[in-house]
């Protein structure tokens, strides 16, 4: 919250500056013997006078404001104006204001005197006044700036988010559908079985929004009618372990973080190795974080698992994109079996 | 009879090629196999005519398996991918046929085969397509044969290249391997960055250089860590300068 919102309304905040200089004024005018009455007539409507000066330079500043290169129209427009409403307009209304609480007759020789300062005095608030505002006006824009700067950078996240969730891979599918194909004849029940789950895999994966969290055990749900498609597709080469105690199974994480880098895995398992291969999945809650550890086997002699890892970079910046951390994600390779660890904070 | 071996590390994309060629009766499936290792010792053994090849297998993919093959068969590619369509069509592949096809688009493949076949003597291998055989994506590696094995050889322990006549002799630590291909091809796939042409002859792993001495006149040598002396053309010894910046 800024300052320049504390105070709502534009006639609130001119009626607390009127109130405060009219103080001043009173004590400032009595100095001069005059009755506290007469002083403070002569204080409330000098300051009126110039409340409603400051008004306008305030309102004129809404829409003008002046660099520091032509801060001389801002200097001459706020004399002009000074003078106006002293010269002018103040030795019409005042006298009528103290003749009206029965001032002294003196009182239009003193005003006469007194004009020069009133207008110096004038001309200083002015300038305050314009000091001000052009402070508020300027902290308002940078707020708005602020804002708008923000809502970009937000949309720019958000497209990048929905952008990287979509990264699916199309080969996943194509190749299911031709194990669905070569089913059909052979063993139609296996083949509605399969079309069935990869319609239950294909609906979680749509229509998530990474702000919505799931719970561990309802995505281990969705990453199991994947690794079952996969079975099938792989036969006996592809074997899943997934370990997960109720503490971790409560924990919360973006949707679809888990499939991409199981599937990264299984691709780097099953290519990179002859024979049967598992693939090992662990949650476990460690300091305030899900920590979730997938493990495939690969071969150190003709693979170099290079910075982050094979294909991991989409889930790095997800993970960065979502929770402004770049250490959530990490790889190690270790005795031919390299391991994605990620981590989940939990607030 | 037309001898056909499948290779695939899917079960059920196997099966679907042997219940689309029941209706050729003519046409004999030798083998299946589930990886290119397998690939490899089928083929040597059978000689079959025609070959569907899948390109994502386990170990080495399908384009490095051809690579092993000396008198490579008319090859069908099938396959999820077809972002390697054209380099297959460049390599006079018989057909590209993507996952899942069905059984009209696999008759034309096997009908454009055989017509070929009619017409013109079995085409050998076409050169291109063991130029093409590299995907761009995995020139951190090499595959070669040394005797019956098959060795995956990662760029970086490769010493340096070096021209053999037809082959290209490929230095390691281990000793070297052969490989029937061009001197310009391994400067063209491999990371110019880390493999300079030093001279018409060799390709250098920037890794292994530890010293350029002077020869007499304005000749000079590069010698490797492994003590092994290089000669460097003019021209070589001016892209070395460039690359390590000096």
């Amino acid at each position: 919250m800024s300052f320049a919102n504390r105070f709502k309304s534009p006639y609130i905040k001119f009626a607390f500056w009127w109130a405060f200089w009219t103080l001043v004024g009173t004590i400032l005018v009595r100095q001069f013997q005059y009755s506290w009455a007469v002083s403070f007539a002569d204080a409330a409507v000098t300051q009126l006078d110039w409340t409603v000066a400051g008004y306008v330079l305030n309102s004129m500043l809404r829409y003008y404001r002046p660099s520091s290169r032509n801060i001389l129209n801002l200097l001459v427009f706020s004399l002009a104006l000074a003078g106006l409403f002293t010269f002018l307009v103040l030795p019409y209304f005042l006298p009528k204001a103290v003749a009206y609480i029965g001032g002294p007759a003196d009182y239009s020789s003193f005003l006469d005197g007194s004009l020069f300062v009133r207008f110096v005095m004038s001309w200083m608030q002015l300038l305050f006044v314009a000091a001000i505002s052009w402070m508020w006006y300027f902290i308002e824009e940078q707020q708005q700036n602020l804002k708008m700067k923000g809502d970009t950078e937000r949309l720019a996240r958000e497209a990048e988010l929905s952008q990287l969730r979509q990264q699916l891979q199309p080969h996943f599918l194509f190749n299911s559908l031709n194990s669905i194909n070569a089913l059909v004849v052979a063993q139609p029940e296996l083949a509605r079985k399969m079309i069935q789950q990869l319609s239950d895999f294909l609906r979680g994966t749509i229509k998530k929004d990474d702000r919505q969290l799931v719970t561990l055990e309802e995505d281990i749900h969705q990453l199991s009618l994947y690794l079952d498609i996969e079975k099938v597709r792989f036969g006996y080469r592809l074997r899943s372990e997934i370990r997960s105690d109720e503490e971790s199974n409560a924990c919360k994480l973006p949707p679809l973080l888990l499939q991409p880098i199981v599937e990264n895995a299984i691709k780097y398992g099953l290519y990179d190795t002859i024979g049967e291969i598992t693939i090992s999945i662990e949650a476990s809650v460690e300091d305030k974080h899900l920590v979730i550890r997938v493990s495939n086997p690969f071969d150190p002699a003709t693979s170099q698992p290079k910075g982050t890892g094979f294909g991991l970079n989409s889930i790095g910046r997800r993970l960065y994109l979502i929770y402004f951390n770049n250490n959530l994600l990490q790889t190690s390779a270790e005795d031919s079996i390299f391991t994605t660890t990620i981590k989940i904070p939990q607030i | 009879m037309i001898k056909v071996i499948l290779v695939d590390d899917e079960p059920l994309a196997r099966s679907m090629v042997r219940e689309y060629l029941q209706t050729y009766v003519d046409i004999t499936i030798v083998q299946e196999c589930n990886d290119g290792f397998e690939g490899v010792k089928a083929i040597g053994q059978h000689k079959p005519d025609l070959i569907f090849l899948d390109i994502q297998m386990p170990k080495i993919n399908g384009f490095e398996m051809l690579e092993l093959i000396d008198n490579p068969p008319s090859v069908i590619f099938t396959t999820a991918f077809d972002e390697y369509a054209i380099k297959a069509f460049e390599a006079h592949a018989v057909d590209y046929l993507l996952k899942p096809f069905a059984k009209e688009r696999f008759d034309k493949a096997i009908q454009k085969w055989l017509t070929a076949r009619q017409t013109s003597a079995p085409a050998p291998p076409p050169p291109a397509l063991m130029e093409s055989a590299s995907q761009p994506e995995e020139k951190n590696r090499i595959v070669v044969k040394k005797g019956s094995n098959i060795v995956i050889l990662p760029v970086h322990t490769i010493h340096y290249l070096e021209a053999f006549d037809d082959y290209v002799k490929i230095h390691t630590k281990d000793g070297f391997y052969l490989k029937k291909k061009t001197m310009s091809y391994f400067e063209q796939t491999l990371d110019a960055k880390e493999f300079v042409r030093i001279h018409r002859s060799y390709l250098l792993n920037l890794q292994e250089l530890t010293r350029i001495e002077p020869l007499e006149k304005d000749n000079h040598v590069a010698l490797l860590k492994s003590g092994v002396r290089i000669p460097l053309s003019q021209s070589g010894y001016t892209k070395l300068k460039e690359v390590l910046g000096i």
